[in-house]
């Protein structure tokens, strides 16, 4: 299987602490992944390093194909080269209604100017609410995005990224503080979604990750602790003592 | 203002109940899609119809106080106010540049007056050389030779550099014989100045509070160094006689005023209709996505540097030309007038007029700049408090000042809060976090405007 | 003659003045006898040897005689032809003093007199000759006076007397100072250019000014021409110079060669439109049309018609000057005809402005130095609140000038200006930390994580409270006296000194940084504002009280600000502006140095001061632009080090 995102040898460390420590890690085109780790793993910082946001002190972040490297590109432009990144607090543009958020976040040129000339036609209207219809906010097109719950946050959250579509999604805790039934929700949109890319999601809750149902990356002190089915790694002694202590 | 053209100029989806069924095209099953999504295409001005209201009221109020002016009419409004009207408009017009770049992106720019100054320099280069030119060829004109070009020349830098004890043109006075490039150079200096610092900013992720008093240092330096004598823009006597139209010295001021008014006025509408127009797009969504949370846009892939650049720039020009079109109007510029204060009050009137809405920017500065002037001229009738009587021309600023607090304080939204009360506008009830990890925007309780 | 007539003069004097004693016969009135027909000639010619009778004869009242001489107070008494010292007492009396004793020798009208009047000339041999009676004066205080006055005017023949007076000098200092003048004077006036030479090796790296204003003069150069390609060879040439260089503009070189009548006068615009102005006929010029002269070129040609016609002189043309130009040599040469001293001089000037350049070097920094720890005291109080708190206080710099005029009050009511300052500084401290106070109370605490606002709010109360002050204190600057103990400068050398004030804003920088210090790593209040700081719920769980930490801390820097208001006010004018002028700057040394660390504030400051004086050194005349440039780096250096000099990094930078 080719790889789609390929991390190798990557470290960085904030006044001396070691945040991520020679982590690898890669993924497929079309694959879901979880990531689960204590406190303190470098799961958070991990996603950073993808998204640009943090620079590695050293190691490679390849992309694509064409094996082209992350590291040297802009936040934004790994953004438009296919990674979207759903944070851990749901951070959607309360301000606005959910049909600008979504129809900001459709992917569609993002130059100044050809966003300053940009009027959305009604292809592109339909996709948002088809889009809008996948996430049960159909109905809340015109609301602000403020005004809706945490639930519909997230999912709104996560249509955003949907819209952009991303080749690989980096979802941060999508079932934090959801009821049972949105989470439900929120695995079914996940797994649709990972059909046709990568999806990586970063969870502390087993329940959720047993859900999910797919390959698991323990992450322990900024480094790759064991990878494998969930019942696998659940078995794995290292994991067994980094989860529960000695 | 009109109060309804306020309340519908919000954000598009504060009508959305009145457009909602508007939508429905395609054969879409009819759902509620939201007015806003249906309502989008239907055309600019239907979707913003407060910007015909406020043109409707700008070209009342031109004709108004033309019919009212001496050049021109009745007579009653005397020229200098006339000019002070037109002032003000200029002054609106800079407003609506500080709402674009500080109320819709967030960035509180403490140097746009700078760039309305240095707009009215560039032009105030070309008015001050071809009136000094005219006076200079006039009196040569008695001379028993005819002058050449090297005699005029060295003439008009005497006149304009004698005061800094120079007589030769510095460099920066090139263009000053061109009035076609001097205007070009009123757009072409601010947006350049702020491409540059723009750029170095941005790029190196300066944000918040330090690009607030980054701006501040520019400006400063910018004052300073049109403080000197060598700067060759006259130092600190700054450029005058600009009231005085080179080849129109036969028009009387009464009328030249009502001309600027309209000048201004026009201004005015363009830089409004073209303001509502950048903010009503996908474009005024991505920056007021900027102002609310940088770092979220940037992982939408908008390369949000480039968007503040653009904004940034954009509003210098805009700025710049309200300058050239407000100093000849004053007749006098000096570096004083870009001292950095001057960009803090112009941050104070959209603050007062309430920002984050482009009406809101035009009233705090209409209602702020005029009211100074009614203080500080001294028309203000003294308030006698028993033992001491406040004098307004040395209280006004006390007064500005606490009222400013106050406005930060309890008012958040301005005078423009105020149609949001008349409307009885419903706000979301349901309290959150703060909005995003950059804590130098807004939180939520300003959200909800 | 004298010989002969010395003892009968004598005798005679004896028999004319019974009065006189008979000891002082030989004494000085004989010597003046003797020399009676060249001072009453009163030739600067033939004068010497009678000035230097005097001066070499031992005499003691030589001395007095020759100052009464050069004051005009020497008379001679017409019936006799004796000497005597005069003074008017009435309207044409004289009372007569003898010159020897000094006793009063009776009245006499004005016309039994004759006055001796020296002339300038004689005046100053008298005093070069006086010179060394006073070199080897018993009084220090007079040889100190005497080598001033040689040192400030100096002359060849005060060097023999200078030399003469050194062995006999019994005061170790004042021989110091006598050789280095002799060695001054010999720099100018020695006889062989060899010791010359060696008294100015001997001045090498020697930074006085008195040094510099004998050598400078050595160098003094004239500036020449000369036909052909070479300087004479008899002239001490400096330099040739090329026209149209740097030193030597062609206009100016063309200029020298009409100031020499080797070249044709070129005409000024001036002068040729006078000329055609004169010449003007009938709406014609030389047959060329008046109206039509509106280009220099037209001039030029109509110019050329009228010298043709000999109606005006002759201009030269373009090609005419650069042939003269190039057939000449322009140079400098030194009117000093020694080759080998105008070479040492050169050397010794300048080794002697490498160590100036040191001295100011380090006369700058200290410069720099009092600069920057003011800008650090100015700054300390907002690095507090700005970097601990984050939050903006844009009235800080108002906070100052309530500092600066709280002193200025103290000073109203307790006169002792040591006592009020001592006063006024914890005043200010309490006036400004009680505004600090407030101002977090009323205002900044409702607007806690909303920078921008708190921006806005504290610029209007900013611009309240300079108004306010306005109001109370008026426009004008008031005046902080500083004790008389701050008074005047610490002087190293003729380059290097430093104020007092500046010392001791210094000293109270440094005060302030242990202070803090001390505050913050060692006190229950310095923990817990770290703790309020870095997680202000934490703290809050911990059972500290985040509103008061928050309080306090806000209050302790503004009353920093007061102090620090105080200290500017010594040092320059209070007024209602005072704080403006050093908020912009206060804020550039928190963002250079880097936010929430007093070390990068420290830096920051350092950084700011140093660089400041850096450019004004490099413009000295301009300190405005100085400030422009120091802004445009540090709106440049923001761009390599966003997060100032010394950086947090990692998620505590809040990125």
């Amino acid at each position: 299987m080719s790889t789609l995102l390929e991390v190798s040898g990557v470290s960085v460390s904030f006044d001396g602490f070691r945040a991520i420590n020679n982590l690898s890690f890669s993924i497929g085109p079309t694959e879901l992944r979880a990531i689960i780790g204590p406190n303190g793993a470098g799961k958070t910082t991990f996603m950073d390093i993808v998204t640009g946001k943090t620079k590695p002190d050293e190691g490679r972040v390849l992309w694509g194909d064409e094996n082209a490297s992350l590291l040297r590109m802009s936040e934004s432009r790994i953004a438009q080269a296919g990674v979207g990144r759903k944070f851990q607090r749901p951070t959607v543009f309360e301000d606005q209604s959910v049909f600008d958020n979504l129809m900001m976040a459709l992917k569609k040129p993002r130059n100044p100017f050809k966003v300053l000339v940009f009027r959305p036609t009604s292809e592109d209207e339909d996709r948002v609410v088809a889009l809008a219809e996948e996430i049960g906010l159909a109905a809340h097109l015109s609301r602000k995005s403020g005004e809706l719950s945490h639930g519909q946050k997230q999912w709104l959250e996560i249509g955003m990224l949907l819209a952009q579509e991303p080749r690989l999604l980096l979802v941060d805790e999508p079932a934090a503080g959801m009821t049972l039934a949105e989470r439900e929700h929120t695995t079914e949109i996940l797994k649709e979604a990972a059909k046709t890319r990568a999806v990586v999601v970063v969870e502390h809750d087993m329940e959720f990750v047993r859900r999910l149902d797919c390959k698991v990356t323990v992450l322990h002190e900024g480094s790759v602790l064991a990878e494998g089915s969930l019942d696998h790694v659940t078995k794995n002694k290292d994991v067994i003592d980094v989860y529960l202590g000695r | 203002m009109p109060a309804d053209a306020a309340v519908t100029d919000k954000l598009p989806h504060v009508s959305s109940s009145v457009r909602k069924y508007l939508g429905g095209s395609g054969g879409q099953a009819p759902r509620d899609r939201g007015g806003a999504a249906a309502a989008r295409p239907r055309g600019f001005f239907a979707n913003n119809p407060s910007v015909l209201i406020f043109i409707a009221c700008l070209a009342v109020f031109t004709l108004a106080v033309t019919i009212l002016s001496e050049g021109l009419g009745l007579g009653i409004i005397s020229t200098s106010f006339v000019k002070t009207l037109g002032k003000t408009l200029c002054l609106c017009l800079v407003a609506i540049a500080m709402d674009l770049v500080w109320g819709y992106c967030g960035i509180l720019s403490l140097g746009h007056f700078a760039f309305f100054g240095l707009g009215g320099y560039m032009i105030g280069m070309w008015l001050m050389y071809e009136r000094t030119r005219l006076i200079v060829v006039d009196s040569l004109a008695n001379a028993p030779l005819p002058p050449t070009p090297d005699e005029v020349r060295d003439g008009i830098a005497t006149q304009i550099f004698g005061v800094v004890g120079a007589s030769d043109f510095p460099a920066v006075w090139a263009f000053a014989h061109s009035l076609p490039i001097q205007l070009a150079l009123v757009v072409i200096v601010p947006g350049l100045l702020a491409l540059v610092f723009g750029w170095l900013a941005f790029r190196s992720r300066v944000t918040g509070v330090y690009l607030s008093i980054l701006t501040q240092a520019m400006t400063l330096a910018l004052a300073l160094y049109l403080f000197q004598n060598d700067s060759g823009l006259r130092g600190n006597n700054g450029l005058s006689g600009l009231q005085n139209l080179p080849g129109l010295e036969a028009v009387p001021q009464a009328l030249i005023s009502v001309w600027f008014l309209w000048g201004s006025a026009l201004a005015l509408g363009l830089g409004y209709v073209l303001a509502a127009w950048v903010v009503s797009g996908k474009l005024g969504s991505v920056i007021r996505g900027i102002r609310d949370d940088e770092a979220r846009v940037r992982f939408l892939g908008y390369p949000v540097e480039g968007f503040k650049l653009f904004i940034f720039t954009l509003t210098a020009v805009i700025a710049g030309i309200a300058g050239a079109l407000y100093y000849p109007q004053a007749g006098i510029i000096n570096p004083a007038e870009i001292a950095p204060i001057a960009s803090i009050y112009l941050a104070v009137w959209v603050a007062i007029g309430g920002r984050g809405r482009i009406y809101g920017a035009v009233i705090g500065a209409a209602f702020v700049s005029l009211l100074s002037t009614w203080f500080t001229g001294g028309q203000a009738p003294d308030l006698p408090l028993g033992i001491y009587t406040v004098q307004w021309v040395d209280w006004w600023l006390v007064l500005l000042g606490l009222s400013f607090v106050l406005v930060t304080l309890f008012a958040p939204k301005g005078i423009g809060g105020l149609f949001d009360l008349v409307s009885h506008q419903r706000h979301p009830d349901r309290h959150g976090a703060d909005l995003g990890p950059d804590m130098g925007s807004y939180r939520e309780q300003e959200a909800q405007e | 003659m004298t010989r002969h007539l010395r003892p009968l003069l004598a005798a005679l004097a004896l028999l004319l003045a019974p009065l006189a004693a008979a000891a002082q016969t030989p004494g000085i009135q004989a010597l003046l006898q003797e020399n009676r027909d060249l001072i009453e000639e009163s030739s600067r010619r033939s004068i010497g040897p009678a000035i230097d009778a005097l001066a070499d004869s031992g005499l003691p009242e030589a001395q007095t005689v020759m100052e009464r001489w050069q004051d005009r107070d020497l008379y001679i008494r017409e019936s006799d032809g004796r000497f005597f010292f005069a003074e008017e007492t009435d309207d044409d009396a004289y009372t007569l003093t003898d010159v020897a004793t000094g006793e009063t020798a009776g009245e006499v009208p004005d016309d039994a007199l004759i006055q001796l009047r020296p002339n300038g000339g004689i005046r100053k041999m008298i005093g070069a000759a006086l010179v060394q009676f006073q070199l080897s004066d018993p009084d220090p205080a007079t040889r100190r006076q005497a080598l001033t006055a040689i040192g400030r005017d100096a002359e060849a023949s005060h060097l023999a007397a200078l030399r003469k007076s050194i062995d006999s000098e019994p005061d170790a200092v004042i021989r110091a100072a006598k050789e280095r003048l002799e060695r001054l004077l010999t720099i100018q006036f020695g006889e062989s250019d060899e010791e010359r030479v060696n008294a100015i090796e001997s001045f090498r790296g020697d930074t006085d000014m008195d040094v510099r204003a004998t050598l400078n003069p050595i160098l003094a150069t004239r500036r020449s021409v000369a036909p052909g390609d070479d300087a004479p060879a008899d002239l001490n040439v400096a330099r040739t110079l090329r026209p149209g260089g740097e030193a030597l503009s062609e206009e100016e070189a063309y200029g020298l060669l009409v100031d020499e009548g080797l070249a044709q006068p070129r005409i000024s615009r001036d002068d040729r439109r006078a000329a055609l102005v004169a010449n003007i006929d009938a709406g014609q010029v030389a047959g060329v049309r008046v109206s039509t002269l509106d280009t220099e070129a037209a001039r030029d040609t109509a110019y050329a018609q009228l010298a043709s016609l000999g109606l005006a002189e002759p201009t030269a043309t373009e090609e005419e000057v650069r042939a003269a130009l190039d057939a000449h040599t322009f140079f400098d040469s030194y009117f000093e005809p020694s080759v080998a001293v105008t070479q040492a001089a050169e050397r010794a000037l300048s080794s002697i402005e490498l160590s100036v350049a040191t001295n100011r070097t380090l006369d700058l920094a200290l410069d720099a130095l009092s600069l920057a720890s003011i800008y650090f005291l100015a700054a300390i109080g907002l690095a507090i609140t700005f970097g601990v708190m984050g939050v903006i206080n844009m009235a800080h710099g108002e906070f100052i000038m309530m500092g600066a005029y709280t002193g200025y009050v103290v000073q109203q009511i307790v006169p002792d200006y040591t006592l009020s300052i001592l006063i006024a500084l914890p005043l200010a401290f309490a006036v400004t930390f009680a505004a600090g106070v407030a101002m977090e109370r009323l205002v900044i605490r409702w607007l806690y994580h909303r920078p921008l606002e708190t921006l806005l709010a504290t610029f209007g109360i900013s611009i309240a409270l300079q108004q306010l002050a306005k109001n109370i204190f008026g426009t004008q600057a008031r005046p902080l006296t500083s004790p008389d103990w701050l008074d005047g400068a610490l002087v190293i050398n003729d380059i290097v000194s430093i104020s007092y004030i500046r010392i001791a804003i210094f000293v109270l920088a440094l005060v302030f940084l242990a202070v803090f210090l001390f505050i913050m790593n060692r006190t229950r209040l310095g923990l817990e504002v770290r703790a309020v700081t870095q997680n202000p719920r934490m703290a809050a769980s911990m059972g500290i009280n985040p509103d008061r930490i928050n309080m306090l801390t806000f209050g302790l820097g503004s009353g920093i600000a007061g102090i620090a208001g105080v200290a500017v006010g010594l040092y320059a004018k209070v007024t209602s502006e005072l704080g403006q002028d050093y908020i912009v700057q206060s804020f550039m040394t928190v963002v250079v140095g880097g936010v929430g660390n007093i070390w990068g504030t420290l830096a920051g400051a350092t950084l700011i001061g140093f660089l400041q004086k850096g450019i004004e050194w490099m413009n000295p005349s301009n300190t405005l632009a100085a400030q422009t440039y120091m802004i445009l780096f540090i709106i440049l250096f923001i761009q390599f080090r966003p997060r100032g000099i010394i950086a947090l990094r990692g998620r505590a930078a809040g990125d």
